[in-house]
């Protein structure tokens, strides 16, 4: 190295290192990343297993077989299409249900990489729905084959199914936002959500359409769920197209307003809440 | 001005000018601290049950910290446990945020804060390597194309394709260092990862320090090992309580550092932080058998190290020690000025020459000289303790041991018939 002085090289560009965030290096590096532990998260739940992928299957399937035997044989309900629209229903609330289920504990799981590598911390929660949301997306596959041979015929509002998907997975995205950020401060969230999540799932009508409940105050309630509307509508669309829809359920677009608005709240909520959260999780784990 | 230096000369001023080069962090008043409570308080029940708001205990963990780097420099951070230089290395790396003050930055950074965290022990090296260059803010394809370097430094591109759970610790490492040079990244922070591998490996990774001090490149190094902080850097920062306690040349702060672990024993009153030592080592070097000067010595060869001090304030009572440290720090002999050889004072101004003659019993390897000097004949009140005043290298047939000595060996069987 030359020991004269130099002419001062012109000082570069500061950026202020705002310490770390929800999304924190830039939305490329975000959207790589989420991507490849998804990816890797996806491939690794069937490695090591001889029949890969059957297996995901195989629980949606199980609970379908019991389900069928108790209210087609013992209960006996008497709904179109019931057999398909209770496995229909089945994969498409796995989306939620192992979602949420699997990111409530996400990010005290990934605890390593969150206290010591720059790391944008909603990467985690949301890889934890993406392995969901591509288990989901075979099983459907499977799901409309066994559609069409219990022979429902494909009509034009199949194509409306990505709105009903869209619904669920963001729903589930902050949801699992909400549950994950809030179980760094209280470990117990994850308890609680395990028994949640069973009773959510009795109180959306997924082995049972709404429509065999005669108006009552649990009518209500399952109304207010948002989920409610969501499958209602995706019963009318995909399974049977006597079915009523979800606005004919509620009663009219009025009606939907508490639903829409809990969607649209929870929505607000995780997003704030992870935002908020997010800079203090490395210190607080 | 800057000086040229040998490479591996004594800790002086590192032959590169900075002043020219532009500012590339900058720290203005980091301030952070911790609430930590006294019961915490990590379930709803007892947030519940808990009436009473709990008790807080506040820790700061860093007070007004502010300084600049500029590019290219190799920047040492030391201090003791808990003097708050890892949370400084996680407010830099956007792992913590800072309660007040603020960091700002020009290029990208890549925190290493422990090797091989964010690996996924179910994947494979290609596969991590991949991440791993993602999460440090490459493109993917940019991330792939690292590949081949990153294996072929940690020497394991037979093992591309085996899970890193099938690793053995020592591969481990290797990988995730190589994965941490290779980034490049213009800002390199690093927590304590000198230590790492077998010998040969810590050869090459010593290696590439050196390369890093010489290279555009920025690197942050915390760590407690004086050795490399002298070593490596080009300038150096002492934290104490959180508070910047020295900044600048490596040697002082080393220095203070040491001063700063010794505080509990009795010191001499007026000598104060931050000034140069009493004595000074001016230069220390090898001899062979001729009396010319020699950087390596092969085993089994008289060893003959020699040193030149100076004293530059009257020392009462000095002693000098020598140890000679291997690459892994441990120092595998040592000696000292005989007592009865010492005078009872020196005086500023005297230079002191040190010769030393031992049959060399050191295992092949690169190895370090310490020096430490006290006063009053009283080993904790320190005068100087240059972790680095010389390294060498021991040549020759390599065998089991950190140090070897002829042995007789008799071999005999008996009994039976065997089968």
């Amino acid at each position: 190295m030359s020991v004269e002085a130099k002419a001062p090289a012109p000082p570069l560009e500061l950026r202020e290192v705002r310490g770390p965030s929800a999304t924190g290096g830039g939305s490329r590096r975000f959207f790589e990343l989420l991507w490849l532990i998804s990816a890797t998260e996806f491939k690794k739940s069937f490695h090591c297993t001889a029949f890969g992928y059957i297996w995901s299957l195989v629980r949606p399937l199980m609970l379908f077989g019991v389900l069928l035997v108790v209210f087609t044989r013992i209960f006996r309900f008497n709904v179109p299409n019931y057999p398909v629209l209770l496995l229909f229903n089945l994969v498409v609330f796995g989306l939620f249900q192992e979602g949420t289920g699997s990111a409530v504990g996400s990010v005290l799981a990934q605890e390593g990489i969150v206290r010591k590598t720059q790391f944008p911390r909603l990467v985690i929660p949301l890889s934890s729905v993406m392995v969901a949301l591509f288990t989901m997306g075979l099983n459907l596959i499977a799901v409309f084959g066994f559609i069409l041979a219990y022979g429902v015929d494909p009509r034009w509002t199949w194509l409306l199914l990505p709105v009903i998907l869209l619904l669920v997975f963001v729903i589930t995205c902050a949801a699992s936002l909400l549950l994950s950020a809030l179980n760094v401060r209280f470990r117990d969230i994850a308890i609680i959500w395990t028994v949640a999540a069973t009773v959510l799932m009795y109180g959306t009508p997924i082995i049972y359409p709404i429509t065999i409940l005669e108006s009552s105050f649990l009518k209500d309630v399952l109304l207010g769920n948002p989920l409610t509307l969501i499958f209602e509508q995706a019963r009318a669309w995909i399974i049977d197209p006597t079915a009523p829809g979800a606005v004919t359920v509620a009663g009219g677009w009025l009606n939907m307003l508490p639903a829409a608005v809990i969607y649209v709240l929870t929505c607000v909520l995780g997003v704030w809440v992870f935002k908020r959260e997010a800079p203090k999780i490395a210190e607080r784990l | 001005m800057a000086v040229e230096t040998t490479q591996d000369g004594p800790a002086t001023p590192r032959g590169r000018d900075f002043d020219a080069e532009p500012v590339v962090i900058e720290a203005r008043g980091v301030t952070k601290s911790f609430r930590l409570p006294v019961n915490k308080i990590s379930s709803l029940k007892e947030q519940i049950t808990t009436f009473s708001r709990p008790d807080y205990r506040e820790l700061h963990a860093l007070r007004d910290v502010s300084f600049e780097i500029r590019r290219g420099e190799f920047f040492g951070i030391v201090g003791r446990n808990g003097s708050g230089k890892s949370t400084l290395l996680k407010v830099l790396a956007s792992i913590y945020a800072a309660d007040s003050g603020r960091v700002r930055m020009a290029g990208r950074l890549a925190p290493f804060i422990e090797l091989g965290v964010g690996f996924n022990p179910e994947l494979t090296a290609r596969e991590n390597v991949e991440l791993n260059g993602v999460m440090m803010g490459l493109e993917r394809r940019q991330a792939r194309s690292r590949l081949g370097a990153v294996l072929e430094f940690a020497e394991l591109e037979e093992f591309v394709d085996m899970k890193l759970k099938n690793y053995s610790s020592g591969m481990l490492v290797r990988l995730a260092f190589s994965v941490m040079i290779q980034s490049d990244a213009e800002i390199l922070l690093i927590d304590e990862v000198l230590a790492v591998g077998d010998a040969a490996f810590q050869q090459k990774c010593a290696d590439v320090f050196h390369e890093m001090r010489d290279s555009e490149r920025t690197v942050i190094l915390v760590t407690h090992d004086m050795g490399a902080v002298e070593h490596y850097c080009h300038r150096a920062m002492l934290l104490h309580d959180g508070e910047v306690r020295g900044m600048g040349d490596p040697g002082e702060v080393a220095r203070k550092y040491l001063r700063l672990n010794f505080e509990s024993a009795p010191s001499s009153g007026e000598d104060s932080l931050g000034e140069v030592a009493d004595i000074v080592v001016e230069d220390a070097w090898l001899e062979d058998a001729d009396g010319q000067r020699a950087t390596n010595v092969e085993k089994g060869e008289e060893l003959r190290f020699c040193a030149e001090l100076e004293a530059k304030r009257d020392v009462e009572g000095p002693t000098f020690g020598f140890t000679f440290a291997n690459p892994d720090g441990v120092e595998v002999m040592g000696f000292g000025v005989p007592l009865g050889d010492l005078p009872e004072r020196v005086a500023a101004g005297q230079r002191i020459q040190i010769r030393s003659k031992v049959e060399n019993r050191l295992a092949p390897g690169r190895y370090v000289v310490r020096c430490w000097i006290h006063r009053n004949r009283n080993i904790s009140d320190i005068v100087l303790y240059s972790p680095h005043i010389l390294d060498f290298v021991v040549f020759g047939k390599d065998e089991a041991g950190v140090a070897f000595f002829e042995t007789e060996v008799e071999f005999e069987l008996k009994g039976g018939e065997g089968r």
